[in-house]
């Protein structure tokens, strides 16, 4: 069944983010021969609109509005509601994130709509889109299927496989004006934290430290062996109430659920809820002192030995093998 | 000041999943306050010891929820609600939202506090969705609030960094991990909470029909995912150990 299907374009730093990119594969596969439409809010966005093609939308809706320079739910939510309204698609897809948790479910609710948050995969049988979600932090899964309004879902990062990148790939770039009025939320400023603007739930690579870490000054060689690396740094409850690094970075049923290609648990004992937010992760790697931690039951890999040996060491290794 | 926290009763994170005939057996499993309301609740006592008023704890559920509003009423909220069914299982964030705001529409609300997701279902739809139908103002995974008369300037986490904005009230707010600590409840509170009261509402007090609440998604099928198994714990002298991990993750497992 053919269908049309909206995407939102999510931009960090200029640019787009992968999640996008996976949000377009699977819109494509919902769409069925129909079209995607990809949809981008901002200030000047329109050569990312081309990126998106490239990507595999079938045209690009820009909206360009200074109200829409950062995000805020109502500015956003009024840009999107009028696009939705002019376009009136089958479907709408974004990507899990910071945006798309905050602004999803408000226009599920205007829409009138079903929403499935945080799916891991789309399943096309007959006439019904299903999608894959964890519960219980990934210790289950359900599928589920819109019944009422748009199929609309967020997905999770690092679960779609996006198409190859097609530059020879063209199709229509329009604009929509939108009224933006009333706001009555104002943001003041951002303030940076997050490691080398990599954001954990997007990270191909994950070094992870827990209670065995012992400082905050501790967590330097994970730091580093995450930037030879590409990736970022996480930590488990143990280590953000020992105060050894900020909450941001926890990772568990309380916290964030991850699943990079690549992790790597340094001191990390292996409490159920660590593990609920980390074990699917494609390939887990375990540093423990202690044989009997229960990290190594789910490891595909596992080093007995002191991180503060083992981490410097993995540093020095990944750096020559990143030369050859 | 009017507050009002959304709490639910969910799985102790402790507890291992049991799965029977295609479901998910809740037989002998402990429950707890899912940990992010947790925070609702704590921020919400909060403002009250600032701001005065009153602080009034709203669940959906079975009676077995009780126990959970107790846990909330010896923390210190004043009153407990409990929007009386048997059907959660049939829902979703739709149906939730929309009985949380039939009951709370006419209740001239200043703030209402909301854990970010909750630990079972995830989908941390419910806040959002709440403060849509009751057309008030929200702000998702706060870190820090302050309210100030009718304004409150927020500190809330975006993927690591922190965005810090200003809102009017009456307003609805979900709460992020690193937000407040939640207090344990004193003997003095439970004992006290012993006797606060726990009002019921049904479906009918609502005046909600069925279809009305009907969830707009429906479940397919619920499965556990692949057992892990344990994999290669190496041996041999740590340097060499080092050096086959980063061979084995190159060729056999090709992450790097």
């Amino acid at each position: 069944m053919a269908r049309k299907l909206l995407v939102l374009g999510e931009i960090r730093e200029g640019v787009l983010r992968n999640v996008s990119f996976e949000a377009i594969a699977a819109a494509k596969q919902i769409a069925d021969g129909g079209e995607v439409v990809g949809l981008l809010l901002g200030g000047r966005i329109k050569e990312l609109a081309y990126t998106m093609i490239h990507h595999g939308t079938d045209r690009v809706v820009v909206v360009e509005n200074s109200n829409l320079q950062d995000y805020t739910p109502e500015a956003y939510s009024q840009a999107i509601m009028q696009v939705i309204d002019a376009e009136k698609p089958d479907g709408f897809i974004l990507g899990h994130t910071a945006i798309g948790k905050d602004i999803s479910p408000r226009i599920a609710s205007k829409i009138k709509s079903g929403l499935i948050s945080d799916t891991v995969k789309v399943d096309i049988i007959g006439d019904e889109v299903i999608f894959t979600r964890p519960i219980y932090s990934g210790k289950a899964f359900e599928k589920r299927a819109i019944q009422e309004g748009i199929i609309f879902a967020t997905i999770r990062p690092n679960n779609i496989l996006p198409l190859e990148k097609d530059v020879s790939r063209s199709g229509e770039i329009s604009s929509i004006d939108v009224q933006i009025k009333d706001l009555r939320t104002i943001v003041k400023e951002v303030v940076k934290k997050a490691s080398g603007g990599i954001d954990l739930s997007e990270a191909k690579v994950i070094v992870a430290g827990g209670r065995g870490v012992k400082s905050k000054d501790g967590f330097k060689p994970l730091e580093e062996l995450a930037k030879v690396l590409g990736g970022a740094v996480g930590a488990s409850r143990g280590a953000c109430d020992a105060e050894f690094c900020d909450y941001s970075l926890q990772i568990g049923q309380t916290g964030k659920v991850v699943t990079p290609d690549l992790y790597i648990a340094c001191g990390i004992s292996g409490a159920i809820q660590h593990i609920a937010g980390m074990s699917n992760s494609k390939v887990i790697v375990a540093i423990n002192k202690d044989p009997e931690a229960n990290i190594f039951s789910i490891a595909d890999y596992g080093i007995v030995g002191d991180l503060f040996e083992v981490v410097p060491l993995l540093i020095e290794e990944f750096k020559s093998v990143a030369v050859t | 000041m009017n507050i009002f926290v959304v709490m639910k009763r969910t799985f102790d994170t402790e507890e291992k999943i049991v799965f029977e005939d295609g479901k998910i057996n809740n037989d002998g499993a402990e429950f707890i306050v899912n940990p992010y309301d947790e925070y609702a609740i704590e921020e919400a006592l909060k403002l009250r010891e600032k701001h005065g008023g009153e602080v009034t704890i709203v669940t959906i559920g079975e009676e077995e929820a009780e126990k959970e509003l107790r846990t909330a009423l010896a923390m210190g909220a004043d009153k407990a609600v409990l929007i009386e069914n048997e059907d959660l299982d049939d829902w979703d964030a739709f149906s939730t939202a929309k009985i949380l705001s039939t009951y709370l529409k006419d209740k001239e609300v200043d703030i209402v506090l909301a854990g970010n997701v909750t630990v079972d279902g995830g989908s941390g739809q419910v806040g959002p969705r709440l403060a849509e139908e009751l057309g008030i103002s929200a702000v998702t995974t706060v870190t820090k609030l302050s309210v100030d008369n009718d304004k409150a300037t927020i500190e809330r986490d975006v993927e690591g960094d922190s965005e810090i904005l200003e809102v009017s009230l009456p307003l609805l707010i979900t709460c992020q991990q690193g937000l407040n600590e939640p207090r344990y409840p004193s003997l003095p509170g439970i004992m006290k909470a012993k006797r606060k009261p726990i009002e019921t509402v049904d479906m009918n007090d609502l005046h909600l029909e069925e279809d009305e609440v009907r969830a707009k998604t429906s479940i397919v099928e619920i499965f556990l995912p692949p057992v892990k198994k344990a994999g290669k714990i190496l041996e041999g002298e740590i340097s060499e150990q080092v050096k086959e991990l980063a061979s084995l993750l190159k060729t056999e497992a090709k992450v790097i």
